[in-house]
């Protein structure tokens, strides 16, 4: 989907997306290699934030990549 | 860095941020504001700052009309109403709004879109007169900026309870940014940050129910521990509703069907400018027809990250949650707390700050709709042909940014009054609850039928206004009232709200009819292009199937009926 600017809002949700996963992704992967004595959250073993912000950073990345500025008309 | 060790200090909070979570709410204000600068040269004509040029896709306009809706208080309210209520919150977003957003989309949209007005108060205009919009343009406009106070305040609190932030300081940051983005860009800075925020919302919501479900061991062991911590019937939909003693809301099917399904939901999702405001902002009939029928789509899914947590939270918290008047006495925590406490209960550093996000992001595309809405109002349907009617579309557009401004700072105003005297917030929310179930009486008379009349229009839009004003004002006065305004004794505070709209909207068709057929008839050339049967609706042209609003529509209508069914 493109809007006629050229920016699209999607790249704007893609770079959003993108770096809120590799934020929380990096803090996952460090709390996995550190983990703390006392876990302060509930389910604390599925690394949700490893997942989560690893899904985030694709799907942001996959954004950026579709509508990247480059790749308009 | 001073005023963020401020905000980390106070004692009293629900959850601590770390580093990475403050990194992710700041670089969350400073995306908003980059989307204001990009588009400010984008905002010189009225078409661009009031109607976002009028060149916005379906999804983009579909994805907005559903994110203004969706404010913070919205998903932290109705996830407590869930806590409180059990499944039956649901209704507020299935048989609440899916029909009134298909309606519009299919029957109403045309109108709106072909007469090519700027707002609901000018659709009112060129049906029933000056008087019909001067009435609706002044109590939107009012309404909408008190509410946006109201709301402003309400966010701060949650922000003082959850985060220990200093209540200023959440109050002017979010409003100042939401005044710099959208006085820069308009409308379309507005619609283009409602976007970014629909997906941080789910981003930073959806991650709950996922955990929740895992925690409880699925749908079937969440039934049944609920049914053991509450009751049976907080995970049935339309089961209890019989009579308004077997269900913990005390409301029967006839209010959820015709006072919330026909009438409130119908006069919100159709007439209420801040929403049907995206979607004027679609570039042709077809994507102003499919925007709705996409919000319904997703407005289907929002139980996930809304009623689905507060369910959860009845399962899996460890403490009970109580009213907010009993919490304010004892220190527990509120049913409105549930959705916090679940991040707090499943979220760590990173995802903590997403989560947050969420929430900011909520709040902001909900005052950004308000303060878009009451600017296009104001200047177009206030200013415009009541102060100065011969000012150039520059002069216009200069109005619209500096009453973003004033709108923003009365906003502020409103906040800062509710902080004094908390009993003005009952009194708002009541207050424009007044206007919406009339409204509606009056635009779909206005568009179904061409015998109405500009003298019929307008009495019953205040005949209607002043007996919902006079059921609140018996009521408050008598609360024992409520037992003839809902006609039954067992009725509670919820069954108000829908009989006092069915009756206002009743009072207002009536009054419409009677005045109407009392007075001379508007000529039917007068009319073309503003009422059904009257109007030819313009072709979305030859296109496939599964490309027709009226396919897609049948699809979640389908959906919606399979939704009831299974949840009954």
């Amino acid at each position: 989907m493109k809007d006629n600017f050229s920016i699209s809002i999607w790249f704007f949700i893609g770079i959003s997306l993108a770096v809120d996963g590799a934020l929380i992704l990096s803090a996952g992967i460090y709390r996995l290699l550190n983990p703390p004595s006392s876990p302060t959250v509930v389910l604390f073993n599925l690394h949700a934030d490893v997942w989560w912000g690893a899904l985030l950073l694709a799907v942001g990345l996959f954004y950026c990549f579709r509508f990247s500025p480059r790749r308009q008309p | 860095m001073t005023l963020l060790t401020a905000m980390l200090a106070v004692p009293t909070q629900l959850v601590h941020l770390s580093a990475v979570d403050l990194a992710i709410i700041i670089f969350y204000f400073a995306l908003v504001l980059s989307i204001g600068w990009y588009l400010k040269g984008r905002a010189n004509t009225g078409e661009d700052f009031f109607m976002a040029g009028r060149e916005m896709t379906a999804w983009v306009a579909g994805l907005s009309f559903l994110s203004a809706n969706l404010g913070a208080l919205e998903l932290m309210g109705w996830a407590g109403s869930a806590y409180q209520y059990g499944i039956l919150a649901a209704h507020w977003y299935w048989i609440g709004a899916i029909p009134a957003m298909l309606f519009l989309a299919l029957v109403m949209m045309p109108f709106y879109y072909i007469s090519k007005t700027h707002s609901v108060p000018g659709y009112l205009k060129l049906r029933f007169g000056e008087p019909s919009r001067a009435l609706s343009a002044v109590s939107f406009a009012f309404m909408t900026v008190l509410m946006s106070g109201v709301n402003m305040f309400a966010m701060a609190k949650v922000m003082q309870i959850v985060l220990g932030w200093d209540i200023n300081f959440s109050i002017w940051v979010s409003s100042l940014t939401v005044a710099i983005y959208v006085t820069l860009g308009g409308l379309r800075s507005a619609i283009f940050n409602e976007v970014l925020q629909f997906f941080l919302i789910w981003a930073g919501a959806l991650l709950i129910p996922i955990l929740g479900l895992y925690e409880a061991g699925g749908w079937s062991n969440l039934k049944l521990q609920i049914a053991q911590r509450a009751s049976e019937q907080y995970v049935h939909l339309w089961a209890g509703l019989g009579s308004f003693s077997n269900n913990p809301m005390g409301i029967n099917w006839v209010g959820i069907v015709f006072g919330l399904a026909v009438v409130i939901s119908m006069g919100y999702w159709t007439t209420d400018f801040l929403v049907v405001q995206r979607i004027l902002a679609a570039k042709d009939i077809r994507s102003a027809e499919m925007a709705p029928i996409i919000g319904a789509g997703f407005k289907m899914l929002v139980p996930i990250i809304v009623i689905l947590p507060g369910l959860l939270g009845l399962a899996v918290l460890p403490e009970k949650l109580v009213p907010e008047s009993v919490a304010t006495l004892t220190g527990a925590h509120s049913y409105n707390d549930v959705l916090p406490l679940m991040m707090a209960r499943y979220f760590g550093p990173g995802l903590l700050g997403l989560g947050v996000t969420a929430l900011i992001a909520g709040f902001m595309s909900g005052m950004a709709g308000n303060v878009s809405a009451f600017t296009t109002v104001w200047t177009y349907d206030i200013y415009r042909p009541l102060i100065n009617k011969r000012g150039s579309d520059h002069h216009y557009v200069n109005m619209g940014r500096w009453t973003t401004i004033v709108g923003v700072l009365i906003s502020v105003g409103t906040a800062y009054l509710v902080m004094q005297f908390a009993s003005i917030m009952d009194y708002v929310q009541a207050l424009f609850s007044f206007f919406i179930a009339p409204l509606f009486g009056t635009v779909v008379l206005g568009m179904l039928w061409k015998r109405a009349t500009a003298a019929g229009g307008f009495w019953g839009l205040l005949c209607g206004t002043l007996c919902s004003i006079s059921m609140w004002t018996w009521v408050k006065v008598d609360p024992a009232a409520l037992r003839y305004v809902a006609l039954s004794p067992h009725a509670k505070g919820l069954a108000q709200d829908m009989y006092q709209a069915l009756w206002s909207f009743i009072t207002c068709v009536v009054v419409t009819v009677m005045v109407s057929l009392a007075t001379k008839p508007v000529p039917e050339a007068a009319l073309n292009g503003l009422v059904y049967g009257l109007t030819e609706v313009p072709s979305i042209g030859q296109v496939h199937f599964y490309e027709k609003p009226l396919f897609w529509a049948a699809v979640v209508a389908v959906f919606f009926f399979v939704l009831n069914i299974i949840f009954w």
